[in-house]
């Protein structure tokens, strides 16, 4: 399909100018910029911005992608090497990505990924930054008494009585649940499926009794759990590492050595420490990275640096102080609306005209076009992952389809259903079928084609959001980073500006839809 | 007929197992008014639509002003070919003055508007007055007048009438045939009107074609039909009319 292609291409002809991720970058004459992304939840957050300051007092460019998606998507993106670098659990290498049996011993583990993974995908991975994150199955205090649960195993025997909250994650993965009930015949009253984000609060508000938490969580402290022993040695070992892709191994050989320099400094302590300055505290990731770098002496510390209490200002001056950034993810925001929407009406509006000429096919190919509609967004953005890999193609091109069907739908049953009596005299009295299109159909239907792009545009606002998950950008960022450190104030400073946008969407397009109301029709 | 304005000749058509028009064969004279009246599915809109190529037979012989309707490309047939539909379908978002000169402008005369005026002035609406004003803002009446002006309005050889006054009220369709008889004294142009009302085609038709089944059961002038109706059915129709004693 030409059309198609040509919207591949100009969403290709964009991407370079909005920064996007798509164009692999390759030798230029300066060093090139350092890719470095996490995974989103907190620890992930602040190993990758520790990585980036490593790396910017080495003298190198930093591109940030905080956040950018979950294992699988992390992982894709360094394997095409759209991204340089992010921090990884050897567990959850051996077992999410190379499909292998949990190994027990912590070395052979990551002999087994670093071996694997240079000579699978050509990545490699650093000597381990020196503490593990293994799953810590944590109930509250009160339900470890009156229970008596020590270990799994008393969490096994107490199970029928117990509610899980599990992230999705946990759920599926052989070395979560599954694996859990295997070892440990461990099978709860009910499991329901919980995001990082509210996990902690609905373990504390009593709405479950047992939830997957990390072991260097600071929140395991902050509410007072109790992590059960897992004395079967059923989790494999995770210890995080930085991964690097094959690009900048060749690009710009300096990077492992100074990453190098994190290998076997950070203790679980100090990890839980600085994780719950994150996740309780909610200072700035930035902050606490330079903190915990200059606390192993490997950046010096700015003293300079005013001590930072986010927490005690109010929300506006919260807002206000990232007035620059909201603007910009904003601005972000609406380009992937706009570039998707002006896609869809250029593919959408000729295509429902073709359709209103050959309606015994209409129906069939507007339907189609619908069940794309039915696609969760998510999952959408996840099977577009193999084609286009991450970043702003991707994204533009799911908001494109999501747009195409409101389009599609309301220009052809517009242009189908416009005023029949005045078509009907038009052709009569001798106009061309191109005449009735131009002249009665066209201007009849354009208040409700317009309906249509409407509700496509504000739509599309929400659904921009999400785009966030694959590193496209926009106001989704702050949502998806403030649901991993769950941070109301953050997410808020995400979703307020997107719902302003969506209504200023409405607004506008709202106005151009009354503009085009035909005056002679009440 | 010699020298017929319109003319069928064994014109057949069906819709699937259904036959509209069962061998029908009509003529009508230059500057004649010609009424087909009969109830619904009886084919008289059907053969209407014959004459613009709106329906097209599968079988017979359409002429027009003696040319085989079949081999003018239709588009040009209907620009040289006046309409009238029941409900004036007027373009809701034309001004009445271009509505009326909608075929003069597809036909290219630069003096369309001139001449969409004109027709307005003859059907009773000034364009002075009424020209600039949206069809939404007129009367049921008014717009069938612009409907009938449109019609007009590039002086067609002929007109084509799709029962114009059925959807109006008793005193308003009055006014309007009123209208129209008025016209056509001034105006003698070939007509073909299709109606329901046999009262409306003896007043405003030279000739009358009674059509049932698809088939033309009489055709004959007011006068005639009155004092020889040729079948029972024309009898039925005549007495439910209330023009004869039942």
């Amino acid at each position: 399909m030409k059309t198609f292609r040509r919207v591949l291409l100009a969403g290709a002809l964009w991407a370079p100018l909005l920064g996007g991720l798509n164009t692999p970058v390759h030798a230029q004459t300066s060093p090139r910029a350092v890719i470095v992304a996490s995974k989103p939840f907190g620890e992930s957050y602040l190993l990758a911005e520790m990585f980036a300051q490593v790396l910017e007092a080495r003298g190198l460019r930093v591109d940030r992608r905080p956040g950018l998606g979950a294992t699988e998507i992390a992982f894709g993106a360094l394997r095409d090497n759209r991204i340089d670098v992010f921090p990884e659990y050897t567990g959850t290498a051996l077992v999410a990505i190379l499909k292998q049996p949990p190994i027990a011993d912590r070395q052979e583990a990551f002999r087994t990924v670093h071996r694997e993974f240079s000579s699978r995908f050509g990545l490699l991975w650093l000597p381990p930054l020196g503490f593990e994150n293994t799953y810590a199955i944590a109930v509250r205090r009160e339900t470890a008494e009156k229970y008596h649960l020590k270990t799994l195993s008393d969490l096994a025997r107490a199970a029928p009585l117990l509610t899980a909250g599990f992230t999705p994650d946990f759920i599926g993965r052989s070395d979560g649940l599954p694996g859990l009930a295997r070892a440990y015949g461990f099978k709860p009253r009910q499991v329901r499926s919980l995001l990082q984000a509210v996990k902690y609060q609905a373990l504390a508000e009593g709405s479950v009794d047992v939830i997957d938490g990390y072991s260097t969580d600071g929140r395991l402290a902050k509410y007072d759990l109790v992590v059960l022993e897992d004395e079967r040695h059923f989790f494999p070992p995770y210890e995080a590492a930085a991964v690097l892709s094959s690009a900048i191994q060749r690009d710009v050989p300096g990077v492992a050595a100074a990453l190098g320099e994190l290998s076997g400094k950070l203790d679980v302590v100090t990890m839980r420490k600085l994780n719950e300055r994150i996740e309780i505290d909610g200072e700035p990731i930035p902050d606490v990275a330079r903190d915990a770098l200059a606390g192993l002496g490997i950046l010096r510390s700015d003293s300079t640096r005013a001590v930072s209490n986010v927490r005690v200002n109010g929300f506006f001056s919260y807002m206000w102080d990232r007035r620059g950034q909201i603007l910009s993810l904003t601005g972000r925001h609406l380009v992937l609306v706009a570039v998707s929407l002006v896609a869809a009406i250029l593919i959408a509006i000729p295509l429902g005209l073709l359709l209103e000429r050959s309606r015994s096919s209409a129906e069939g190919v507007i339907r189609s076009v619908g069940l794309l509609q039915t696609v969760p967004s998510i999952a959408l953005l996840a099977f577009m992952l193999p084609l286009l890999g991450i970043g702003l193609l991707p994204a533009l091109f799911a908001l494109f389809l999501y747009s195409l069907y409101p389009i599609l739908r309301n220009t052809y049953s517009g242009v189908r259903d416009a005023a029949p009596a005045a078509v009907a005299a038009a052709e009569a009295l001798g106009m061309t079928p191109h005449q009735v299109l131009r002249h009665v159909r066209l201007p009849l239907a354009a208040p409700i084609i317009m309906a249509g792009i409407r509700t496509a545009g504000v739509i599309n606002v929400g659904t921009a959001t999400l785009a966030a998950f694959i590193g496209a950008g926009g106001l989704g960022d702050p949502i998806v980073a403030g649901l991993a450190l769950s941070d109301t104030r953050m997410i808020l400073s995400g979703a307020l500006p997107a719902a302003l946008l969506a209504l200023v969407v409405d607004l506008v397009l709202g106005s151009v839809e009354r503009g085009l109301r035909i005056e002679g029709l009440k | 007929m010699d020298n017929a304005a319109l003319e069928a000749v064994g014109i057949i058509k069906r819709y699937g197992t259904v036959t509209a028009l069962d061998q029908v064969s009509l003529a009508v004279a230059p500057g004649e008014c010609v009424a087909l009246v009969g109830e619904s599915g009886s084919g008289k809109t059907t053969l209407l639509r014959c004459f613009n190529r709106m329906v097209e037979p599968d079988g017979g012989q359409v002429l027009v002003n003696g040319d085989d309707a079949s081999r003018v490309e239709p588009i040009r047939l209907r620009r040289h070919t006046g309409y009238v539909p029941q409900e004036g379908g007027l373009l809701p978002h034309w001004r009445v003055l271009r509505n009326a000169a909608m075929v003069p402008w597809l036909l290219d005369q630069p003096d369309a508007t001139t001449r969409a005026a004109a027709a307005l002035d003859l059907v009773g609406l000034p364009a002075a007055e009424y020209g600039e004003r949206w069809p939404s803002e007129l009367s049921g009446g008014q717009r069938q007048r612009v409907a009938i002006a449109r019609a007009l309005a590039s002086d067609p050889p002929v007109i084509l009438l799709d029962e114009p006054f059925g959807a109006l009220d008793a005193i308003t369709r009055g006014d309007l045939q009123e209208s129209f008889i008025a016209l056509r004294r001034r105006v003698p142009i070939t007509t073909l009107l299709v109606t329901h009302d046999l009262n409306e085609a003896m007043r405003l038709a030279d000739r009358i074609g009674v059509m049932r089944k698809g088939k033309l059961e009489q055709l004959a002038s007011p006068r005639e039909l009155l004092a020889h109706p040729a079948t029972q059915y024309v009898q039925r129709l005549l007495q439910r009319a209330g023009v004869v004693a039942g």
